[in-house]
């Protein structure tokens, strides 16, 4: 088909509303307000390293919990029988249909001080504890959030793999951790690749979650988000933000392409 | 082991829509709290359907989703006609421009087209022309995080089909035009579908893009979700997460039991062929 023409209307689209705005906050990033050039927006990032550390710190622990979690479940899922694996996918993505405001909010209903689990730890006379305005509510929320991210590429490597590799190992004198360790984990190394860039992703750079369950916690999402949004209009800072977080993103999917293939992140697709 | 494997399975499960139905459950509750029961009622319902401002989210979310699908579809579908058309190395360039919203932190997106869109507002208003966000600036911004999905869910069917059904046509003296809709269209279709309908729910979806590129007019139901959640305790919130639940469980179910009938009968009329 020789029809390359017909992509020009995308291919002005992308020019105009994914290259431009990328090169506005380039742009920005370096630039003082009345235009000059300068370092000064960058280096201000500096201030806001005790969030952005804290935002990579609580990004790895979100992932970390999420493919502990959801190794096993991908597992079980692709060891099923086919209308049973079918169900269970179902199962696992239904939630994400639901909006992660509504999500997030349902949490802040069972971790409240005044909340559902705090009611029935205090029914029972435990006293209650604080469950919410802390890193680990925003953890919480993280890993609820993106969970079938971890779980399904993981489901759809491990389905492909061939069963009688498995039985191989064991014929072979291998017990469960070894089959574990030498044929399974390797074998399903991409779609832990891809489940954690998809996971990671989302977490390091939510404002939302940190807002609803955190309390006072800053992550660089919310510092990015005041700079645009809030009373301090500050584009010059904020792109210089979103050029940092852009960076740390292209930094863990390198790292992650490594061991990873794109056809995992494709298995989201229906 | 295979009860340990249930049990794990029913606790993961039940992590994820134990507060899924804890909101259900109290969008009937009779009292403004969200989490002390104290009896059943629909008032929440009828509420919601006379917030002016939740049904004119809702107006400006439909509106927004069904012209950004269709026009990000039309689009998709073209581009990725051509990309197919391209060489190797040129088709690897675009396709690495195209990943750029999926793969880029949501944020970044968002703050990226504000940015874009209020330069653009300044030189318009150069010219005397006072213009801020709005459902233009929404639905522009939702075409383009929707492309990508299109383009990635009719690529496929490109390749799958046989490229030469399209020169038969043409050497049997069908025009390019007609050609393309009566051999290429048919062939890529549950691609385009697919692509129509994630781009649909993705726009429905959207919090964050929408929260940056909307104006104070031109709320979607996300964001302002966002901004009832911010306020105080409002059952309406879970009256009407309620209703979207249930809407796409329905959804689905058919989309599913559809599929499951569809291949039941492909596979009986392989037995009968065998």
């Amino acid at each position: 088909m020789k029809s390359k023409w017909i992509a020009a209307p995308y291919l002005v689209w992308m020019g105009i509303f994914i290259i431009v705005p990328l090169l506005i906050v380039v742009y920005f990033a370096f630039t003082t307000a009345d235009g000059g050039f300068t370092f000064n927006n960058i280096a201000q990032v500096g201030q806001y390293s005790e969030a952005i550390f804290k935002s990579i710190l609580l990004g790895i622990v979100a992932t970390a919990v999420c493919l502990l979690l959801g190794y096993p479940l991908g597992y079980i899922i692709a060891r099923s029988t086919v209308r049973r694996q079918r169900t269970m996918v179902l199962l696992t993505m239904l939630p994400m249909w639901m909006n992660f405001l509504l999500r997030t909010y349902a949490w802040m209903t069972i971790l409240e001080n005044n909340g559902l689990i705090n009611r029935f730890l205090n029914a029972i006379g435990l006293g209650s504890l604080p469950l919410i305005n802390n890193s680990g509510a925003v953890v919480l929320g993280m890993v609820y959030n993106f969970l079938p991210f971890m779980i399904m590429p993981i489901y759809s490597v491990m389905a492909k793999i061939d069963r009688r590799v498995i039985e191989a190992a064991e014929d072979l004198g291998a017990n469960r951790l070894q089959v574990f360790k030498k044929v399974l984990l390797p074998l399903s190394f991409p779609g832990i690749a891809t489940g954690i860039t998809m996971v990671f992703v989302p977490a390091v750079s939510t404002f939302v979650i940190s807002r609803m369950l955190g309390g006072g916690d800053m992550l660089i999402g919310d510092i990015i988000e005041m700079q645009f949004v809030g009373s301090t209009y500050n584009p010059y800072v904020g792109s210089a933000l979103s050029l940092v977080l852009m960076v740390l993103v292209f930094i863990c999917m390198a790292v992650m392409r490594q061991f990873g293939s794109d056809e995992e992140s494709e298995a989201m697709m229906p | 082991m295979k009860v340990l494997s249930r049990i794990y399975t029913a606790l993961i499960f039940i992590f994820l829509y134990a507060p899924i139905l804890i909101l259900i459950v109290f969008s009937f509750n009779d009292t403004k709290s969200r989490n002390v029961w104290s009896g059943f009622t629909l008032e929440w319902y009828q509420k919601l359907f006379q917030d002016s401002q939740i049904m004119d989210a809702l107006k400006n979310t439909l509106i927004v989703a069904v012209v950004s699908a269709l026009a990000a579809t039309l689009i998709g579908t073209m581009a990725a006609v051509g990309i197919q058309a391209l060489g190797k190395r040129a088709r690897g360039i675009v396709m690495t421009f195209t990943n750029i919203p999926m793969v880029n932190p949501e944020i970044v997106t968002g703050v990226s087209l504000m940015l874009l869109f209020v330069l653009g507002f300044t030189l318009i208003g150069k010219t005397g022309v006072q213009m801020g966000l709005g459902l233009p600036t929404l639905i522009l911004a939702h075409i383009t995080f929707n492309i990508p999905y299109v383009i990635l869910s009719v690529l496929p069917k490109l390749r799958q089909m046989n490229q030469h059904t399209y020169e038969a046509a043409l050497d049997l003296g069908c025009h390019p035009l007609p050609a393309f809709f009566k051999v290429v269209l048919p062939e890529i279709m549950p691609g385009v579908m697919t692509g129509l309908l994630m781009a649909f729910t993705l726009s429905i979806d959207d919090f964050v893009i929408s929260y940056f590129c909307s104006g104070p007019t031109s709320q979607t139901l996300p964001v302002l979700i966002y901004s009832m959640t911010r306020r105080q305790v409002n059952p309406k919130i879970n009256a009407l997460s309620a209703l979207l639940f249930v809407t796409v469980l329905a959804l689905l179910l058919i989309v599913n039991i559809r599929q499951l009938k569809d291949q039941d009968k492909a596979a009986k009329r392989q037995k009968k062929r065998a």
